[in-house]
């Protein structure tokens, strides 16, 4: 029996965080390990918050409750603010640092908060918390939809995983056309030396 | 194109598939012959998939343009002696239960799984009506899985079942089923017999009065052969982790919750896991009740497990006390999670509940719902609508429908005052014109006006109904994954087809006003709506133009792709392409200046014809 792990994924319809936890999940997997995940389709894709699960082990359910999670891989700062009911003090936490400003926000409904602010009140409770300029990093490598990939890279960094940096990479490098091979291996490389 | 994974033939391999995707296999080992559906999510994956699959798959597919012609379609071909399946969201039940319920009084020949996929919380629809009373209603027996290798033979064994109990098999998952992915051991593959044979039986196929009364007697038999099958059913069985105090009965998702708080707590006590739960196996559920000293109930939706217990209880004259939703310990309310199952059994166990989730300082976050997506057309048909009604605005009745444009209800369109379900844009819409004197407006898209925005249409000719009857025509269906429909020259699995034009069905229907517009043509369609408002009669005005997530993806194809930009010396910050437009694409920071996200844009150049300072052009490559 392999032990257990919890992975959330987080951040906003479009980002590509489907994409990424397939890629964890189908990693898992490919090195035998037993995964279960949820995924969202529908709605939510449609510029709404998106939430994946990946549970690891010997677990039946594919949904992480409050305080389980041991990794939080946001795409979106607020995002991972807004799931730190998931986390517990242990968690791993790590959060794109680019702000998706949503509509309610940019219409002057609602207001963006500080993301000075939001880091602090994270840090605060817990230790865990590791900050990336993962678009950023992603135009560097080529483009910003790349920011997944970055993602991916800090992800198997932690050393968290039950598999290896380059099983995830190579799974990962397995699954994106062809062409963009060779930028998403500079792209999981960087968020690998953000560690 | 390589191979679709759900078509691997590598036996006893594990594969990582999607439940809807293990749905697909399941039905392909059980050699699967006629397949018809119409798009709902949490179901729509099973389409996508056969639709992915095209020739390769081997099956007949076809997307059906509503639930119930799905249905009738899969009942021809079972009675064919073909194995046949439909799938839909739980409310393409309702659709279809029409046919569904007589389907039980005839029966079936080749085996027939109806899939129905219920989305308790509401995660993509408008209630979460628990469809395992249609099991109950019609009297069909029901399988629901927990687990995505559970979906896929619970599909495969389904068709077994069917043809022996001679009945249609309901396959209810929730979406947790259908949206989960896990490891699916692969069986082989049964290649489909191709065409079948109807031989006739007006005896039990033409339901009039006399032979309706029959079909009911035989539903009835047939239900007691059920019964026995539920008795013995290996997807009912108890999991035994020791002691007699609890037994807890479970089924679906929240039968996963169960068993994993109990393990990692190290509970003792007995689970009946329900995986065929109609008929309720009533012996079954006695012994086990006889085995413990309390029961638990954990189902999500309603308490028709619970229910049920307590009548077993009542006729074994057995004095156990029964927990759940009757005493308040579970909610009818929303979709289980590990928190419910964690809350509800620890109260009822005695188990103090350990919070270690984090608290941190409260922040104000601001709400992120679904919206329009940037260069989304439907945005530019509610802009232009709203310019042309100016001050009739605010009395101005929305008549919506479900899809992406359902999503105009969002600030600042606010352009959806009233919707019940699939068509109930265009029928209400009469309504309301009979009902009221307000300017009264119907939106649907494309792929849901051939669903259910006909009849309606024809209803409002012939009762002289007066409003503009808006199709959003994004030659796709959106929301459920980009669908084909029977406008867009495609059929499911991507065979060319002539199918239907809009416009000349409307036409046919008796419309006399009727215009075509470019949403993306602000001005143009502004004075389309003036046209149609000032129109004494029904008018029809149908916006034309694909939906911008496809047509993004093929300008970065050819290369025609420019994203725009704001020129800052020439923004005056009058913030009208943000509190009248609202693109998401177009960002306003903390100090006021006006950009736009370039990563966002779908270049839709739009917002060029919004901004009333000639502020926003195309982002020029070199410069940049």
């Amino acid at each position: 029996m392999s032990e257990q792990l919890r992975i959330v994924i987080v951040g906003v319809g479009g980002q590509g965080v489907l994409s990424a936890a397939k890629n964890i999940g189908g990693a898992m997997l490919e090195a035998g390990h037993s995964v279960v995940m949820s995924e969202v389709h529908g709605m939510a894709q449609r510029g709404g918050v998106v939430v994946c699960n990946i549970c690891i082990g010997d677990l039946d359910s594919s949904l992480i409750g409050d305080g389980q999670a041991d990794i939080i891989l946001s795409f979106e700062p607020i995002e991972a603010y807004r799931a730190l009911n998931l986390a517990n003090k242990d968690t791993v936490i790590i959060s794109n640092m680019a702000a998706v400003i949503p509509v309610t926000a940019s219409i002057g409904e609602m207001k963006y908060p500080d993301l000075d602010d939001i880091f602090a009140a994270i840090s605060e409770v817990n230790s865990n918390f590791i900050k990336l300029e993962a678009t950023e990093l992603a135009k560097e490598a080529g483009t910003a939809l790349a920011a997944n990939t970055v993602m991916l890279g800090a992800l198997a960094a932690t050393g968290k995983l039950p598999i290896s940096a380059d099983e995830l990479k190579k799974y990962m490098l397995s699954k994106v056309p062809p062409k963009t091979v060779e930028m998403n291996e500079k792209a999981f490389g960087m968020g690998m030396d953000c560690k | 194109m390589s191979m679709h994974p759900v078509l691997d033939k590598d036996v006893n391999k594990k594969i990582f598939l999607l439940g809807n995707e293990a749905i697909v296999r399941g039905a392909l080992e059980a050699g699967l012959d006629i397949a018809a559906a119409y798009p709902g999510t949490p179901s729509s994956e099973i389409g996508n998939t056969f639709d992915l699959m095209g020739d390769d798959a081997g099956v007949y597919f076809e997307y059906s343009t509503n639930e119930k012609v799905a249905m009738e379609v899969a009942a021809a071909g079972s009675a064919c002696n073909l194995r046949a399946m439909t799938f839909m969201k739980h409310v393409g039940l309702n659709v279809a239960a029409d046919a569904y319920m007589t389907i039980a009084y005839t029966g079936v020949r080749g085996g027939m799984m109806i899939v129905c996929a219920d989305d308790p919380s509401c995660h993509s629809s408008q209630n979460e009506q628990d469809n395992r009373y249609y099991a109950r209603l019609a009297n069909i027996p029901m399988l629901e899985p927990s687990s995505c290798n559970e979906a896929k033979e619970m599909t495969r064994q389904g068709f077994d079942l069917s043809e022996e109990i001679e009945l249609p098999i309901l396959l209810r998952t929730t979406t947790r089923i259908n949206h989960m992915r896990g490891s699916v051991e692969l069986g082989p593959l049964v290649p489909s017999k191709g065409k079948g044979y109807f031989d006739k039986d007006p005896g039990r196929f033409v339901t009039i009065p006399a032979h309706a009364r029959t079909g009911h007697i035989n539903l009835l038999k047939r239900m007691e052969k059920a019964m026995e099958i539920s008795e013995n059913s290996p997807f009912n069985k108890v999991i035994d982790l020791g002691g007699d105090e609890i037994g807890i009965v479970a089924s679906g998702a929240a039968y996963n919750y169960v068993i994993d708080y109990m393990k990692s707590n190290g509970i003792k006590g007995k689970v009946l896991k329900l995986g065929m739960s109609h008929p309720v196996p009533v012996k079954k559920c006695a012994d086990f009740m006889a085995s413990v000293k309390k029961i638990i109930v954990a189902e999500e939706g309603e308490p028709l497990l619970e229910n049920d217990l307590i009548k077993i209880a009542y006729q074994n004259e057995m004095n156990i006390k029964i927990y759940g939703k009757n005493t308040s310990h579970f909610s009818r309310r929303n979709e289980y999670s590990p928190d419910t199952i964690k809350e509800g059994l620890g109260k009822l166990l005695g188990i103090p509940v350990v919070e270690n989730k984090l608290v941190p300082r409260e922040v104000e976050l601001p709400t992120r719902p679904p919206s329009l997506c940037p260069g989304c057309p439907h945005r530019h048909t509610y802009h232009a609508l709203k310019k042309a009604l100016g001050q009739k605005f605010k009395e101005a009745i929305y008549s919506t429908d479900i899809g992406c444009y359902t999503l105009g209800i969002q600030s600042p369109l606010n352009s959806a005052d009233f919707l019940l379900c699939m068509g109930s844009s265009v029928d209400a819409a009469g309504g309301f014109s009979k009902a009221t004197d307000q300017p009264v407006l119907a939106f649907l898209g494309d792929s849901t006006f051939f669903h259910s925005g006909i009849h309606g249409l024809i209803n409002a000719v012939w009762n002289e109904h007066k409003f503009v009857y808006t199709i959003l025509d994004n030659r796709t269906t959106a929301m459920t994954g980009h669908q084909p429909n029977p406008g867009m020259g495609r059929r499911g699995g991507g065979a060319p087809s002539k199918g239907s034009d809009i416009e000349e069905v409307v036409r046919g229907c008796g419309v006399e006003f009727i215009r075509v517009v470019d949403p993306n043509d602000i001005k143009a369609t502004t004075e389309v709506y003036k046209e149609a408002l000032a129109y004494d009669g029904l008018a029809v005005v149908i916006t034309k133009r694909a939906c911008a997530l496809l047509e993004v993806r093929e300008w970065k194809k050819d290369g025609t792709y420019t994203p725009y930009q704001v020129d800052q010396e020439k923004c005056k910050k009058c913030k009208v392409c943000i509190s009248t437009f609202a693109c998401p694409a177009i960002e306003l920071d903390n100090d006021g200046v006006i950009s736009i996200n370039e990563e966002y844009c779908n270049g839709c150049s739009v917002c060029v014809q919004v901004c009333p300072f000639d502020a926003i052009g195309a982002v020029n490559k070199e410069v940049v």
